[in-house]
């Protein structure tokens, strides 16, 4: 049954010269619940911004997004957890209350702490509860954004390049638990990312978009059972699948800094 | 060789050579006396407690002006950064109040206040506000978007997301703000009171030069250094360290 539906999302900015740019072109999706799936494209494809407005922070030009053939999304709810690229746990709190931050108006303080700390075990960091943000690596701290987003016990994940900014065996690592917290609890995941091997060895289907204006080229579904680990030979043809989709939007994105840079 | 070590050298040399001038009357001990003289100064003003009164009065003063002066510096502060128009009329002549050193207006406080405490508490209102108020904007408009838009994913919104996220963020300037209008408090104070009337550290100050005491003016000298020094690095340095640590502002 369709859980989240795009229907022509159009997202459109006026540039400084008054010129309209069409960032997102009729997007139309249907997402299953239960469903990783992943959105993959060259940088400027307006992924993010996409994930950004099933989030509510970001607001369609036109279309409108539907959860659960019951609500239009206008606005950020506890319904869809979000986690960014850049952790953005508060310094101020320590690893717990950064993971209370969302339950703190609607249960018990001691309800709110065993939520929090189910969630923080999950991705392993129990011993790290009375730690502040600048004592955690970046993966650490990682974790602890998801295990925040994941306290408020939301339907949906919305991922924004969680792991982009982490090297590659902490990301190894983190997409191996990932793996893991979305089989227990069976979340809808939408994942924002670049990387195709990552969205290879994620997700159920992959969402890869063009860009100029960003629209979806096509709907790859992944199916390979899990862990992947054990089908190096059909991920790669997948990869090579994606790679004949994704060449001419590079070679679009590479062309177009060429030109910017002989007209400067 | 440990820096602390060379400091105290260095110290213990100046003095050294400063008391070697005047006890060989290089110099007349009007225009400037013996390290030995000033110590006897101290003693004496400690051991009557004049000095002890003088410096009661003026960290009342003080605490007094720069509380008051944090409150409104705050709340101007608040209103300038949540409000547009407010920024462009009263922000834009905070800046220019606070080019003005805040003693010049004591010859109007005492003309509404009077000669006494509250003209000088006004100058010392004023020396803390205004820098008070500059950090506070600052603190509020420069939180990380980041902070808001996770929070918002999480609920937050309105005045709940103003106190659980945009206040907690901004207090690194807080900090730094209060430390600024406590140097400006500080400086405020002494000017005030050695131009107005006593008891208090600057009054003293003017009191002896009225009557030739070099000895106590330097010796009241150094206690305001050795306060301003000692607020500085001890309280407000320590705090604005910890505080950037955690909030991940240092490298």
């Amino acid at each position: 049954m369709t859980f989240i539906t795009l229907d022509s999302i159009q997202k459109q900015f006026f540039d400084k010269n008054n010129q309209p740019h069409t960032v997102l072109d009729n997007i139309n999706v249907s997402i299953e619940k239960g469903e990783f799936v992943s959105i993959l494209g060259p940088s400027g494809c307006g992924k993010s911004t996409l994930l950004s407005m099933v989030a509510g922070l970001t607001q369609a030009t036109d279309g409108e997004i539907v959860i659960d053939n019951d609500y239009i999304v206008n606005g950020p709810g506890k319904d869809r957890g979000m986690v960014f690229q850049q952790a953005s746990l508060f310094p101020w709190l320590n690893v717990l209350e950064n993971v209370k931050f969302p339950l703190k108006k609607e249960m018990s303080k001691q309800k709110a702490s065993d939520q929090a700390k189910k969630y923080i075990q999950k991705v392993q960091l129990s011993s790290y509860l009375d730690h502040y943000t600048h004592e955690l690596s970046g993966g650490m701290q990682q974790r602890v954004a998801i295990a925040r987003a994941l306290a408020m016990n939301p339907e949906i994940l919305l991922m924004d390049e969680p792991f982009g900014a982490l090297d590659e065996q902490t990301r190894t690592l983190l997409h191996d638990q990932l793996e893991q917290i979305w089989i227990d609890t069976k979340k809808t995941v939408l994942f924002v990312t670049h990387s195709i091997n990552e969205s290879i060895k994620l997700s159920d289907r992959i969402l890869v978009m063009g860009t100029q204006p960003g629209r979806i080229l096509t709907d790859i579904k992944v199916d390979l059972p899990r862990p992947r680990t054990n089908y190096k030979e059909q991920m790669l043809r997948i990869e090579d699948e994606i790679m004949q989709y994704l060449k001419s939007e590079i070679d679009k994105v590479v062309q177009e800094e060429l030109n910017n840079e002989s007209t400067h | 060789m440990n820096p602390l070590i060379k400091r105290i050298i260095f110290i213990v040399v100046v003095l050294g050579l400063w008391e070697l001038g005047s006890q060989l009357q290089i110099w007349s001990e009007l225009i400037l006396p013996a390290p030995s003289s000033v110590g006897v100064a101290l003693y004496e003003g400690f051991a009557n407690m004049t000095l002890v009164y003088d410096f009661v009065a003026s960290f009342r003063r003080l605490i007094i002006g720069l509380a008051i002066a944090l409150f409104i510096g705050t709340s101007i502060g608040l209103l300038i950064a949540k409000s547009k128009t407010a920024d462009d009329t009263i922000g834009s002549m905070l800046l220019a109040f606070q080019s003005v050193p805040s003693i010049v207006w004591l010859p109007l406080a005492m003309m509404w206040f009077g000669l006494n405490d509250k003209a000088v508490i006004f100058v010392v209102v004023l020396g803390g506000t205004f820098v008070m108020a500059m950090n506070v904007r600052s603190g509020i408009k420069n939180v990380s978007p980041d902070f808001i838009r996770a929070a918002r994913t999480m609920g937050a919104k309105g005045f709940d997301l103003f106190i659980r996220v945009i206040f907690p963020a901004s207090i690194p300037y807080f900090v730094t703000g209060s430390r600024l209008a406590w140097a400006f408090a500080w400086r405020a104070l002494i000017a005030g009171e050695l131009l107005s009337t006593g008891p208090g550290l600057g009054y003293t100050l003017s009191y002896a030069s009225d009557f030739g005491e070099m000895e106590l003016v330097i010796g009241v000298m150094i206690i305001i250094g050795v306060i301003g020094l000692i607020v500085d690095q001890v309280i407000f340095q320590r705090i604005e360290k910890s505080v950037a640590k955690r909030w991940g502002l240092e490298l």
